[in-house]
């Protein structure tokens, strides 16, 4: 029997052949932390003294969950985080630079690498054939400072994905369908790996979003194979150089093959309180949202932006929605001010934010007041996710957010866009 | 090990935000404050009534969500002596035995609110006394039961000097 992708990547980075169910002691080439995170993972490694990271040059503190600080306890988290970094020599992403996992894949990810994260969605990484998974602080601070970790080798469920995305529906729709049919523990523990040729057709911010959210099954890693796409996108980011072809094995031993045809899919959407509670968007159409949240580590990408800008190009948020757009990096924000993304929403009545985590993690912006409900394009709608326990959060595509923008209720973006914007 | 308490229930898919919310995040470096919210979201009377000793007991797939380690540690400040439930999310699970909270996967439908409860670590034993049945948990992986005997993860670290677990 052959190699699930999972299974190559960490017998590659150990040395010799490894399978399903073995514990295994593994270098680490990437790990990170982020402002939620880093503090305590900085507190363990002085406890026992040792202040140290064993590959400073790759290990990154992000400052993204609450940049700018909205408090004194947080803006005191933040001078540990940099002091450390002095201390170290380890990067220090600071207040405005971005969302770790979209900035480790810019600057970061490759095929092949080990990535360790101090945050649950460090399986973004997984796009680039990275094995890239999240951890507590204590593991990731352990991590730093010794260059390797422990991990038992996952099972993997082949996603095997087939067909052409129909106009109007994109990665959100067919990742939030997959938690749909799993559920939010189906793939506990286990290895989701995408592929087939719509994956194979797939741009890299697609595949980001997917697998990013392969931990809302529950699972470890969510791995795409490395190809061309993986190719130009590293290129893109001028690190052409660490390309290499990865895949798994065509006789690799899979726990189970899932076969979707995304040709009838339909714009979908989670409703409250769990990302499991899966619905096509028309049949919760008409619900009234207070807010729209157009950003995060899964949807606030350069196109995903590009895609909001296009709905509401000339036209305005309707009266009573509060539409806040966070672009994921500041190079993204950049690019669509180039573009003229940024002066589009903002002209509709959109509030964009600084480059970071923004209203996703309920710390400060884009608070629910009670019984309020927001339209994210994020990944969680657990209760309490906005920063109240008593709102209501809906996860969605870009476009699905941008359609209920403009109109002020939950609505199908198949209604509002014309066939040239939906591709 | 023997541990003895009540039982305090839970349902499904209690999530990171449930335990420790976000809107507490100035809260994560001054965990003492912290763990007075403990499972506020969940159940807002849980953290000014939990006694030492007593238990935490859920439903399928118990701290999912963030990475946050902040989770299991307030539970264990707050004097929780083991999370049972009948299943937990990856990250939860390897956190928690990082901190040193036990957590013990059994058929929780057997136990009810209050249930007065002793679990035997070392064996996976849980008795509920109030119902008068035993409940049997799987043991643990080696690599943890080595981790949870040395301290937890840190521990074991500063101990070694490395990390030992083959
Ligand atoms: S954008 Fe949201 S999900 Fe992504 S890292 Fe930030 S808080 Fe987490």
């Amino acid at each position: 029997m052959g190699l699930t992708l999972a299974e190559k990547i960490l017998s590659q980075r150990v040395g010799r052949e490894v399978r399903a169910g073995e514990i295994i002691v593994c270098e680490v080439d990437v790990a990170l932390t982020q402002d939620g995170t880093g503090p305590l993972a900085v507190q363990q490694l002085r406890k026992i003294g040792m202040e140290k990271a064993a590959r400073p040059e790759s290990t990154i503190l992000f400052i993204d969950h609450a940049a700018p600080s909205p408090r004194k306890e947080l803006s005191n988290d933040h001078i540990l985080l940099r002091e450390f970094a002095q201390k170290t020599g380890c990067r220090l992403s600071d207040v405005g630079e971005g969302v770790c996992h979209q900035l480790v894949a810019e600057d970061y990810a490759a095929p092949g690498k080990v990535i360790i994260g101090a945050d649950s969605h460090t399986c973004t990484a997984g796009a680039l054939a990275a094995f890239a998974t999240g951890m507590g602080s204590t593991d990731v601070a352990m991590g730093i400072a010794l260059g390797k970790t422990w991990f038992r080798v996952p099972e993997t469920f082949l996603i095997e994905v087939t067909g052409k995305m129909p106009p109007g529906v994109c990665a959100k729709d067919l990742i939030l369908h997959l938690i749909g049919m799993l559920g939010a523990d189906g793939a506990t523990y286990k290895a989701l790996e995408f592929a087939g040729e719509t994956i194979a057709a797939m741009p890299m911010h697609e595949r980001l979003t997917l697998a990013n959210m392969a931990v809302e099954a529950g699972a470890k890693v969510g791995l795409i194979a490395s190809d061309e796409v993986t190719r130009e996108y590293l290129e893109s980011q001028g690190r052409g150089a660490e390309y290499r072809p990865l895949s798994a094995d065509p006789d690799a031993d899979y726990e189970r093959v899932i076969a979707v045809d995304v040709s009838q899919l339909e714009p979908m959407l989670a409703a409250p309180h769990t990302v499991d509670n899966v619905h096509p968007v028309k049949e919760l159409a008409g619900t009234k949202v207070d807010q729209v949240f157009i950003g995060s580590c899964t949807n606030g990408r350069l196109e995903d932006l590009a895609v909001a800008a296009s709905i509401l190009k000339g036209k305005r948020v309707a009266s009573g929605v509060r539409c806040i757009v966070v672009p994921a990096s500041r190079r993204i924000f950049l690019e669509a001010i180039r573009l003229g993304y940024i002066e589009t929403l903002v002209a509709a009545g959109a509030v964009v934010l600084a480059p970071g985590c923004g209203p996703c993690v309920g710390v400060h912006e884009g608070v629910l007041g009670d019984g309020e409900v927001s339209l994210n394009t994020s990944n969680r709608n657990f209760q309490g996710r906005l920063g109240n326990p008593k709102g209501f959060i809906y996860l969605g595509s870009p476009a699905a957010a941008a359609a209920s923008a403009l109109t002020g209720v939950i609505t199908d973006p198949r209604e509002v866009m014309d066939n040239a914007i939906a591709r | 090990m023997r541990l003895q308490g009540k039982a305090w229930k839970f349902g499904d898919n209690i999530s990171t935000d449930h335990i420790a919310p976000g809107r507490l995040f100035h809260l994560r470096s001054n965990l003492p404050e912290l763990a007075k919210h403990v499972l506020e979201d969940a159940d807002p009377e849980f953290a000014s009534k939990v006694q030492p000793g007593d238990f935490v007991v859920a439903g399928n797939n118990f701290g999912l969500g963030s990475s946050r380690e902040h989770a299991p540690t307030i539970i264990k400040m707050a004097g929780v002596s083991a999370v049972l439930a009948k299943s937990f999310a990856r990250i939860f699970f390897r956190n928690a035995i990082n901190v040193g909270l036990p957590v013990l996967i059994c058929d929780t439908d057997k136990i009810s609110a209050g249930d007065e409860l002793e679990v035997d670590l070392s064996s996976g034993k849980i008795y509920n006394k109030t119902q008068d049945i035993v409940l049997q948990a799987p043991p643990l992986p080696d690599v943890m039961i080595r981790l949870l005997a040395d301290g937890g993860l840190a521990a074991h670290v500063a101990k070694h000097g490395d990390l030992k677990i083959d």
